[in-house]
């Protein structure tokens, strides 16, 4: 019996011998590339929900110009492409006067149009809350702010956490789009040695990469649910 | 002085007027039940003394400080957000749906309000919040979350949590009529306990029983309208108006 197994599988392994030694000399570059892909990831989960946050509570705020502006920037944020936003911020801003390298600049457009889908996220949680707990928070003194802060953005973080999960999935492999403005990402250093190697199997690896990246961001978002669910 | 003086309250939703020109003293330590058909305003007129609706006309003054009040040309004014507040907090409410916090623990529920809006210490927050619910024999489910409860204990830690902010006034607005009618019981008797230590109370209710036994006065109200008001007994046997006599006959 073991010997037939060896019979097996030490051909198989010759066969596959060489494609695994090709990938270990290419992990490394894919995973310098995959840090730059989780920098630009963490930089705009953690500015883009704040963002998302205010201007979820502007766009319900009670003056009117507020919500306007507030709509415009949304309508103006998701109506575009996103690639065409990071192109405007990279290769537009300078002739305002405002340069900068592709990596900040990459940052600020997806800072700005994430938080523009945040906004809609919470501003459906926030509205989803039943009105009997501003009343319930009114009657006890509580104000509008302190209501807003204590009372319903906390149980609204357990009702945006699938969507929130959702975008964040799609932010993961969005990021693959900043290799058009030249930054060292996964994909860039995916396709560089694509090209420069003639072979494929380096796209499977990416392809790896991204699933375990989005595996343990679902995994992480399924734990905050169960710890968010404990009151219902 | 009255604990609450309201005068000639009109208050529309559109085109349909809810209230037409209420008027409604009450003194310190009573207790008044308003009774009357759905959709007649009974809630409404609640919800306009503590500020949930804003009234259209007339005026309401709680223990002798105006928060809304009639000017020369006869325009009903409020008083500055911060007044109404500060006159607000004299005030607790108990809701038909309790509006309790679903994120919050049962003593979460009770101390958030004390702590965030009076900045009383949280340690003391906490003895009174317990004494409370041993008030309401609920002390066992302090750690409890509201969705682990029974209606009726939802309801009287809703009770518990307003007099956490030592209200001098207490609102019901159909406090038991969410709830199966096993579970009344237990939400009533804290309320006659409460009437009992002579808490000065309006209980809007379908709880005739209750009404007949604990309210000092009834109100019959319908379209809007105090039709009638007076001692239980009066309302009860011998009703002047037949607005009141048919209502009365159709739920007792």
């Amino acid at each position: 019996m073991q010997q037939l197994l060896l019979d097996i599988v030490k051909p198989a392994l010759e066969v596959i011998k060489p494609t695994l030694e090709y990938i270990s000399r290419i992990i490394v570059p894919m995973l310098q590339g995959t840090v730059v892909t989780l920098e630009l990831f963490f930089i705009t989960i953690v500015f883009s929900i704040p963002l998302g946050v205010l201007l979820a509570l502007a766009r319900i705020s009670r003056y009117g110009f507020l919500r306007d502006v507030v709509g415009g920037y949304i309508w103006l944020l998701r109506g575009t492409p996103l690639l065409l936003q990071v192109f405007f911020v990279y290769y537009g801003l300078p002739n305002f006067g405002i340069t900068l390298e592709n990596f900040p600049a990459a940052c600020i457009a997806f800072v700005l149009n994430y938080a523009a889908y945040f906004a809609e996220i919470f501003r459906a949680g926030i509205q989803s809350i039943d009105k009997g707990q501003y009343e319930g928070a009114k009657v006890l003194g509580f104000t509008y702010w302190q209501t807003m802060w204590r009372i319903i953005l906390p149980q609204t973080v357990r009702r945006v956490l699938p969507p929130v999960c959702n975008e964040a999935i799609t932010l993961v492999k969005d990021t693959a789009l900043v290799y058009a403005i030249g930054l060292g990402e996964l994909l860039r250093a995916t396709k560089i040695a694509v090209s420069r190697d003639a072979v494929t199997s380096p796209f499977v690896v990416a392809a790896v990469f991204y699933l375990v990246m989005t595996y343990v961001l679902t995994k992480a978002f399924d734990q905050l649910e169960r710890r968010y669910s404990i009151y219902e | 002085m009255y604990m609450i003086e309201a005068k000639n309250v009109y208050k529309s939703f559109g085109d349909l007027q809810v209230l037409k020109g209420i008027s409604l003293k009450v003194e310190k330590g009573e207790v008044v039940a308003v009774i009357g058909p759905s959709g007649s305003g009974k809630s409404t007129l609640l919800r306009c003394l503590i500020h949930l609706e804003v009234i259209d006309r007339g005026s309401i003054i709680i223990q002798g400080q105006p928060m809304a009040y009639e000017d020369e040309k006869g325009k009903t004014e409020y008083v500055p957000d911060k007044q109404i507040r500060q006159i607000c907090k004299k005030l607790g409410m108990v809701f038909q749906n309790f509006n309790l916090f679903p994120h919050k623990t049962v003593l979460e529920n009770i101390i958030e309000a004390p702590i965030v809006v009076n900045k009383v210490p949280k340690k003391e927050a906490i003895d009174t919040a317990e004494a409370l619910l041993k008030r309401v024999g609920l002390i066992d489910k302090k750690d409890s979350y509201p969705s682990q409860l029974s209606g009726g204990q939802k309801q009287r830690v809703a009770i518990a949590r307003a007099l956490a902010m030592k209200p001098d006034i207490m609102l019901f607005d159909e406090p038991t009529s969410a709830l199966d009618p096993e579970l009344t019981g237990e939400v009533l008797k804290v309320m006659r306990d409460l009437a009992e230590d002579r808490m000065t109370m309006v209980v809007v209710t379908h709880e005739m029983g209750f009404a007949r036994e604990v309210a000092d006065r009834i109100i019959f109200m319908d379209g809007g309208e105090i039709i009638e008001e007076g001692l239980p007994e009066e309302i009860f046997c011998n009703p002047r108006s037949d607005r009141t006599r048919d209502f009365l006959k159709q739920v007792l």
